[in-house]
């Protein structure tokens, strides 16, 4: 069944955005990331124009990553106070990232840029993740835990905070950092930044890992909401009808993946993300270096 | 003597009087449209239109040249940007872009046999119907965009996506009175006035023209959300907001309720 799509002006499978959907939401309920990463891609393959499809998936991951924190909060698994504090920062990092979207936008290198983007961050969070994932499910194997870290390069910055439900007494500043830098990438990737934040949240700030997925969650939410309203007023590009398809299947598939979350081992699931995230990194840089088959492409001129 | 001459002068007149008669051609399409406005709606997939009509004439058929219909379908014209990539520190960059001043979104042409074969070039200039002199630059970028190939580059994608095309003997004619053809347009229209022209030809020259406007409008859910999101931006920005919060609530509280 095709619907036609008032703001991307193309017609797609409904159904084929509903699997999208359902697949990218259960990801991002067990793995705490919105799942953009994926999505923005896979809607640009398929032929939504880029710029539609950044916005369009903003709006997509404020409904999944609500649905995976009502979740979360009724397991109280959520650190609001660490989660206002990187919202700091992430409300600041999306408004200058849409303002660097609508810039490059119309000078023809949104295209660019996102894959650069995507290829730079994912490339650094995947291998990082990997390996660290790895030799984590090597001492597990060992029944070994990983020895916690008496002091934290960030214990001499100013502004301490307790962050009870984290487990942690440390400056503010940092989360603010990760927040802002997560929330340009929000604007400018059509993501949520969970596959940079989660592991910043464990490998940066330290945090208890029972409380990143929801935490996480909690942050996207906010930011993804902010871009998306940006770039509504900005660029006209949120697809209602769209977002609408993708929101359905994605917050259903967002619910199975967080009920299939403690079912499984939290170290063979970094590994599984780590993987998923080099692949997609794989794809985009080789799209970039390849010759393509067509050296034109048609941009907006009017539009 | 001057009867003799009169007498010849009647008879040229009267042997020359026919011929001229079917040169200016008394000849004039009319014709018809199976629709003039196209409603996208939600589930829009595209839309065929039936053409068709008659050559109304007062003489016979004229026998010097058999009659040609050229049935051409353009969208509304807009400027666009064709750009090229280039290797740039081993990755495929794109170049600033050449803008083409006008280009139809859309270009569906059918035809009674090859186009150059029906049409002379100064007809098919006088009356803009082939592609190169839709796909227009206006400025001296011209000769240098032209070289590096942009506008062939801009018909082949338009072509590849669907937007262009020409169908060639799409047009039937009957008795040489009677035609008919079907336009499918397709799904990715853009909204406005689109021109429906019928050209009749002879001998390669247009004898007569029979122009139509569609209307192409997005109606309903679609017009309500397009005209949303450009006119109260900020609020359409609210509402998509709110619509995935209740999703995202209402899939949380009912996987609650399901699997307690």
């Amino acid at each position: 069944m095709n619907i036609y799509l008032p703001i991307a002006e193309v017609s797609v499978n409904a159904f084929l955005l509903l699997g999208l959907g359902g697949g990218v939401g259960m990801l991002s309920g067990l793995f705490g990331v919105g799942g953009g990463f994926l999505m923005t891609p896979l809607l640009i393959l398929i032929g939504i124009p880029p710029a539609v499809a950044v916005a369009t998936e903003a709006n997509q991951i404020v409904a999944s990553s609500f649905s995976g924190v009502l979740a979360h909060w009724r397991r109280r698994t959520v650190d609001f106070k660490m989660g206002l504090v990187l919202l700091a920062g992430g409300l600041l990092g999306s408004a200058v990232g849409v303002q660097i979207f609508a810039v490059l936008r119309a000078l023809g290198q949104v295209e660019l840029l996102v894959s650069l983007c995507y290829v730079v961050f994912l490339g650094i969070v995947g291998v990082l993740m990997f390996i660290e994932s790895l030799s984590a499910l090597r001492k597990a194997k060992t029944n070994k835990r990983a020895p916690r870290r008496g002091h934290h390069w960030s214990h001499g910055l100013p502004f301490k905070m307790r962050f009870r439900a984290s487990n942690l007494y440390i400056s503010a500043i940092p989360p603010f950092l990760v927040g802002a830098l997560v929330g340009v990438l929000a604007a400018i990737m059509g993501v949520g930044g969970g596959f940079i934040m989660v592991p910043a949240m464990i490998y940066l700030l330290g945090m208890a890992t029972t409380v990143v997925v929801g935490t996480s969650l909690f942050q996207i939410m906010f930011v993804t909401g902010a871009t998306t309203l940006m770039h509504a007023i900005l660029n006209q590009t949120v697809d209602g009808i769209l977002a609408v398809l993708l929101l359905i299947g994605g917050v259903i598939g967002a619910q199975i993946g967080v009920r299939l979350g403690p079912k499984l081992k939290a170290e063979q699931l970094r590994v599984l993300l780590a993987l998923l995230v080099l692949l997609v990194c794989a794809k985009i840089g080789y799209d970039l270096v390849r010759t393509p088959d067509e050296f034109f492409t048609i941009g907006g001129g009017g539009h | 003597m001057t009867r003799a001459v009169l007498l010849l002068a009647a008879f040229v007149a009267l042997a020359l009087v026919p011929r001229a008669h079917a040169q200016i051609a008394e000849e004039r399409v009319v014709a018809g449209l199976s629709q003039t406005t196209v409603s996208i709606t939600t589930g829009f997939t595209g839309s065929e239109i039936f053409i068709y009509g008659a050559i109304k004439r007062d003489a016979p058929v004229p026998k010097t040249w058999p009659l040609d219909i050229i049935v051409a379908v353009t969208g509304p014209s807009e400027p666009v940007i064709v750009r090229k990539k280039d290797r740039k520190f081993g990755i495929w960059v794109n170049d600033s872009g050449v803008k083409v001043d006008a280009a139809p979104s859309l270009y569906a042409v059918a035809t009674t046999g090859p186009f150059r074969d029906i049409i002379s070039f100064t007809d098919d200039f006088k009356h803009k119907v082939g592609l190169e002199h839709l796909v227009r630059f206006i400025g001296e970028t011209d000769d240098a965009a032209y070289k590096a190939g942009y506008p062939e580059a801009l018909v082949r994608l338009r072509k590849a996506e669907g937007s262009y095309f020409v169908l060639t003997s799409g047009v039937k004619v009957s008795e040489e009175t009677l035609f008919e053809t079907r336009i499918a347009l397709p799904a990715n229209l853009v909204e406005g006035d689109y021109r429906a022209r019928i050209f009749l030809l002879r001998d390669k020259s247009v004898v007569d023209v029979f122009e139509s406007s569609i209307e192409v409008r997005k109606v309903g859910l679609e017009r309500w959300i397009y005209t949303m999101a450009h006119e109260k931006p900020a609020l359409y920005g609210v509402i998509s907001i709110a619509v995935a919060l209740a999703a995202g609530w209402l899939a949380s509280t009912f996987f609650r309720m399901v699997f307690r």
